[in-house]
């Protein structure tokens, strides 16, 4: 089997663009990828796209007629906040299956603001705020406060999360937001589901992200120089678990996917010296420091608490700002992650370079469950 | 005596909801003891078919973990406690944690909690109809 190379890859400054269609927002990502690959859409073999607000809208399709309808297979994926991530590696896969040389994964999203979930649906009255809450803060708050349960962390500890991300994207130019949030700013902002603050939850943001992916055959062909090899692309669905129906368990899925990355890439967590992670919200961070196998069990408080995982620390973590900062739309944040961890592998992340990386990391999880994980390589 | 008179209760597995003995029931599965909140065909925990059998579930717990809401959605009275909680003799369930102040120094983890039935909280369906919903409160 081929091994995969990533040849282009970029991602839109995230926003608000309530001027633009889904399909002119994948559009602009798409056309920088290819750019940045040196390619053209007629080189493309087949489009792989993942959007989640509009997954029967045939949105792959329609990024085409804005930048060439070649005729090549389209899919549409929709995996919730794993979309973009699952798009990719069905474009890896792709290739992996030796049925083509060069493909196109992109992944979009037009977000509204305010929460997400708790919704309800279904017959009878709404259940929100009856039967406990089912928005997004609260389910991660009530992730969250299992680890406060298990190992005893702190608002604090989960709010320096949030100063760390919003610290990070201030060198990123592509991020949303470019803000610093003092800890005393990030505890006293508006309390949403204790303990998530405002300022420890996404940001929902319009955006989108296109990555171009080889075989090694083709790589050669257009030069090694900037390509990244995918070493590991893991999907896994949430395996069974006691509180699981009332309490989505991140954390097991995260596991599994992570074992078999390790096994797939032939690396360990020491080898790995960058990592985007989701951070939908503050106190999700913390677990996936532990769930990734950045530290032991019980030390993820620890290492927030010493800067291991700020820019400069030992295993920086989410120094694109992250989804708190850098912004969140669903579809888009899986391949936004593997642009940030490629530049970086690349050496051109300017201010925010994690020093000489060659090994990198993205996390993404869907609720509901899906969890998507890729290590990538600088191939030069 | 008329059921549908009655309130309607919140969710399929509250039983009893017009009776004076409301409870909850889950369903355990005979070949792995993995315990389910609704009736269902499969155990989704070690796959046997046809193996699931109604229980009546404990009316106590302990309060596994929670957070405290203070943004939610118009007409959700805020702040409130969105607690999970672990039966006594099995089952998770979700709930609101009433009867208590809504401040973490104000709740413990494994406190003991208890299952109480009570209208949910005035809301009606479209056709007017009421409901019967669970909660739970500190044990006493």
């Amino acid at each position: 089997m081929s091994d995969v190379y990533i040849m282009g890859v970029d991602m839109i400054k995230f926003g608000r663009f309530p001027e633009k269609t889904v399909p002119q927002l994948g559009a602009q990502a798409a056309l920088m990828a290819l750019d940045d690959a040196g390619l053209t859409i007629q080189d493309m073999q087949a489009l792989y796209c993942g959007n989640l607000g509009q997954a029967n809208g045939m949105v792959g399709q329609r990024i085409l007629q804005e930048i060439g309808q070649t005729g090549i297979g389209v899919v549409n994926c929709a995996n919730a906040c794993a979309t973009g991530a699952t798009a990719f590696r069905e474009a890896w896969m792709s290739i992996k299956a030796g049925v083509f040389d060069v493909v196109l994964a992109v992944g979009v999203e037009q977000m509204g603001k305010g929460l997400l979930g708790g919704g309800g649906g279904g017959a009878g009255i709404s259940k929100e705020g009856l039967l406990g809450s089912g928005t997004m803060p609260s389910v991660f708050a009530e992730a969250g406060m299992e680890h406060a349960r298990n190992h005893g962390t702190t608002f604090e500890q989960f709010a320096k999360v949030s100063v760390k991300n919003h610290h990070h994207s201030t060198m990123n130019p592509k991020a949303m937001y470019q803000i610093e949030t003092p800890l005393e700013t990030v505890m006293n902002a508006e309390m949403i589901s204790y303990p998530n603050t405002k300022l420890m939850c996404s940001v929902n943001v319009d955006g989108s992200a296109a990555a171009v992916l080889v075989s090694e055959k083709k790589a050669k062909e257009l030069g090694m120089g900037r390509a990244v090899k995918v070493r590991a692309s893991v999907l896994t669905s949430d395996p069974f678990s006691d509180r699981d129906l009332v309490m989505p368990d991140v954390n097991a899925v995260t596991r599994q996917a992570v074992k078999q990355a390790y096994e797939m890439a032939g690396v360990g967590p020491e080898d790995i010296n960058l990592v985007e992670l989701h951070d939908c919200f503050a106190t999700a961070e913390i677990l996936h420091y532990e769930n990734l196998g950045l530290c032991a069990d019980g030390e993820a408080g620890r290492l927030i608490d010493n800067g291991d995982v700020a820019l400069g620390g030992r295993i920086p973590v989410n120094v694109s700002g992250g989804l708190l900062s850098k912004g969140h739309p669903l579809g888009a944040t899986g391949i936004a992650n593997i642009y940030e961890v490629s530049t970086h592998l690349r050496g051109e992340a300017d201010k925010r370079q994690v020093q000489g990386a060659r090994f990198g990391m993205t996390h993404v999880i869907g609720l509901g469950s899906a969890c998507a994980i890729h290590i990538l390589e600088r191939a030069a | 005596m008329a059921e549908s008179s009655g309130p309607l209760p919140v969710v399929g597995w509250l039983k009893g909801a017009a009776s004076d003995d409301p409870y909850l029931e889950g369903q355990r599965c005979q070949s792995c003891q993995a315990v389910f909140l609704g009736e269902r065909e499969n155990c989704s925990k070690c796959g046997a078919r046809g193996k699931l059998k109604a229980f009546r579930m404990s009316n106590q717990g302990k309060l596994y973990s929670y957070c405290i809401v203070h943004r939610s959605f118009p007409g959700v009275e805020v702040p409130y406690v969105s607690a999970i909680v672990d039966l006594d003799g099995g089952g998770t369930v979700k709930g609101n944690l009433i009867n208590v102040d809504p401040k973490p120094e104000a709740i413990s983890f494994d406190m003991p909690v208890e299952v109480v039935f009570k209208d949910a909280l005035g809301r009606k369906d479209r056709d007017g109809n009421s409901y019967i919903s669970y909660f739970f409160q500190p044990a006493a």
